[in-house]
């Protein structure tokens, strides 16, 4: 590798020797292409005509009203997909291009990044496969059947406790068997070097444009920047356009599931411990021996124990702020979001909003705030429809 | 102590190298199982350590660190078997094991302890030599071997690299793939042992995929210095859960034909 892929302590490649060779001619691939000219091109197109970039950034003057701030929605939930995961699957499926790569796999776990591979998959003519854990094929059927009907096979995977952590595990296990042909089409900015560094990239689109649009539209720079963290994609996506701005606030919402005392959660930054999962140093939920906890989420896409290291990095230092948000809050969250903008968000950046409701006291009325509404919510409304009856 | 070296210099034919998973399908059935393999021929045990996420195996040896796990497995009891097994004989002791749990225990006091149960070297399934100076130095500084892996897919120069950092064997993985049976042996294998063999004196142990004496002795003869077997014998194991003597015979008969395909 030419690369140490360190973000502080945090990263690195943590591989079987067999991806080695296949994470290197990644590597090799990402530099040679990032800042190549016909590929800026190409990218900026799909971009605005196949996922709907720049999105816009929605001043949510009655929710702002109800919460006593002024709020801007990053709008992520209307691209193409209805998620922020297309940003990533661009930029990847199109570097498998670059690369003749002719088939592609996925990990998954709400299927929203499944979901944005089997349609990439099926705009590039290229064969897709979809792991996803038994749980959440259950879970997030409407996806399952989205993906299906793109031409992608979803392979469910049993193992373990049936959600992303497996479906992982499950995807590497079948690229070390198929690193010829094959392009890894990594949903998070986690995993081995160089995934963190490609990921964030594909997603700093969501900061550019948010910091652009947010000047233009206020004249100023927003006090707060608020994203939910499951592997910390759209999160490190919208932040690396503000982390230079020192007077910026970021904040990352983890899911608390049914409560961090409970210790049913999936709050990695909050309640975890520096370890080693998927090829990566970061943080991890974990028993005192090493072995990785089983973590509990409403929304799959958070239901993941470890997490991005650059996420890591800005945690130790200080730069951003991470927190915890439980199931109940969560669904008050989307609720408010559906009454007061008819805007149904995804259960997991409802995380998001459950904070600033939480915080709601603790506003000056002319305080700016960015959210990134990281998807849409239409997948959520039977599992919403599940909690709330019970 | 026995060592590495003192098995591959006493011997004129492959080192047979059955693998475990500790404590599967319990504590008890499998020390009794491991002690069987023993007697039944086995030059040197390679053995894993039960990981709630192990990317580089099969379904096999996933049901095994399940089954392990499940059974009451942890590193203090892991440790305890392999003393016991020390005690039993002198033989050469491989662990497999993923990184974080080393990490965690945490590294420097694991290599100690490691070696003072009697273990030879550690091969850690998710490091390769890009990261190992977190801890070859602990595994030297307490005496052990190093032992990496090398796949079909490694460059030539990597190889070079990868071996001069080697004091045990080579773990030489025979397909691109993770750890499973086959019914056939990779057709590269025999290349793969001589690009290894081009670059280093250090023996040569192959593994992943060899289920049958047919395939040990085809990479016995290709040259290999040693044969590693594992979800074949485990699979023996998950077929007779309900009879764990049968388990025994099976395995104890498995590495009997192994060892005398090796001699022929
Ligand atoms: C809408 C939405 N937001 C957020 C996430 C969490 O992922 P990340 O933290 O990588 O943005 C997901 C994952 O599936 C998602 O579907």
């Amino acid at each position: 590798m030419k690369y140490p892929g360190r973000y502080g302590p945090y990263g690195g490649f943590y591989v079987p020797e067999v991806l080695i060779p296949v994470l290197e001619e990644l590597e090799e691939a990402f530099y040679n292409f990032y800042q190549d000219k016909r590929f800026i091109k190409d990218l900026q197109l799909l971009n605005r005509d196949y996922a709907g970039r720049p999105t816009p950034l929605y001043h949510a003057s009655r929710l702002s009203e109800h919460l006593g701030c002024q709020l801007l929605l990053k709008r992520e939930d209307l691209l193409h997909g209805g998620a922020h995961k297309v940003n990533n699957c661009l930029g990847q499926a199109l570097l498998a291009k670059y690369m003749k790569k002719t088939k592609l796999i996925a990990e998954t776990g709400a299927g929203q990044h499944g979901l944005a591979t089997a349609m990439i998959g099926a705009l590039f003519g290229m064969e897709t496969k979809i792991f996803m854990g038994a749980v959440d094929v259950e879970r997030q059927s409407v996806n399952v059947h989205k993906m299906k009907l793109c031409g992608a096979q979803v392979i469910p995977v049993e193992g373990g406790t049936g959600t992303l952590k497996d479906a992982i595990n499950e995807a590497l296990r079948y690229w070390t068997a198929n690193v010829s042909d094959t392009f890894y089409l990594f949903g998070t900015a986690a995993g081995p070097h160089p995934y963190p560094t490609i990921v964030r990239h594909f997603q700093s689109v969501i900061g550019t444009e948010a910091r652009q649009q947010c000047l233009e539209q206020t004249d100023r720079l927003p006090d707060k920047v608020i994203a939910c963290i499951g592997g910390g994609s759209n999160a490190i996506g919208i932040f690396s356009g503000f982390v230079d701005d020192r007077q910026v606030e970021l904040i990352g919402v983890e899911a608390g599931g049914e409560g961090l005392t409970a210790g049913k959660h999936a709050a990695t930054l909050v309640a975890g411990r520096v370890g080693i999962l998927h090829g990566v140093k970061s943080y991890l939920l974990q028993n005192s021996e090493g072995q990785i906890a089983e973590t509990e989420s409403i929304s799959a896409g958070l239901d993941y124990p470890g997490v991005g290291p650059e996420h890591c990095q800005l945690k130790d230092s200080g730069r951003a702020k991470y927190v915890a948000l439980e199931d109940e809050k969560v669904l008050d969250a989307f609720e408010l979001l559906c009454r007061c903008e008819g805007i149904l968000p995804a259960l997991e950046s409802s995380h998001a909003l459950a904070w600033l409701m939480q915080q709601k006291e603790k506003f000056q009325k002319d305080q700016l705030i960015i959210l990134n509404l990281s998807g849409r919510g239409d997948k959520d409304v039977g599992i919403v429809e599940k909690y709330r009856k019970l | 102590m026995k060592t590495y070296a003192d098995v591959f210099s006493g011997l004129k034919r492959a080192a047979l190298i059955p693998f475990f998973v500790i404590g599967d399908p319990g504590y008890d059935a499998g020390l009794a199982i491991v002690k069987d393999a023993i007697d039944a021929g086995a030059d040197i045990l390679e053995l894993g350590i039960s990981f709630s996420d192990p990317i580089a195996d099969g379904p096999t040896i996933q049901k095994a660190d399940i089954r392990a796990a499940k059974a009451g497995m942890n590193m203090q009891k892991a440790l305890r078997f392999i003393r016991e097994i020390k005690d039993y004989r002198d033989i050469p002791i491989g662990l497999l094991i993923y990184y974080n749990l080393i990490y965690q225990y945490p590294a420097e006091k694991f290599f100690a302890d490691a070696a003072k149960a009697g273990v030879n070297s550690v091969l850690i399934a998710d490091m390769t030599i890009n990261d190992a100076d977190e801890v070859t130095h602990m595994a030297k500084q307490a005496g052990l071997d190093t032992v990496f892996m090398v796949t079909p897919n490694t460059s030539d120069s990597r190889i070079k690299e990868i071996t001069e950092r080697i004091t045990g064997f080579v773990y030489t993985v025979s397909v691109l793939g993770v750890t499973g049976s086959r019914d056939r042996l990779s057709s590269t294998v025999g290349d793969l042992i001589a690009r290894i063999k081009a670059v280093t004196n250090i023996p040569v142990c192959v593994g992943f995929g060899i289920s049958s004496p047919d395939h040990a002795k085809t990479v016995a003869q290709a040259g290999a210095d040693g044969v590693i077997i594992g979800s074949k014998i485990v699979s023996m194991i998950e077929k007779n859960l309900d009879n764990p003597q049968k388990a025994r015979e099976d395995i104890s008969g498995f590495i009997k034909q192994l060892r005398k395909a090796l001699e022929e």
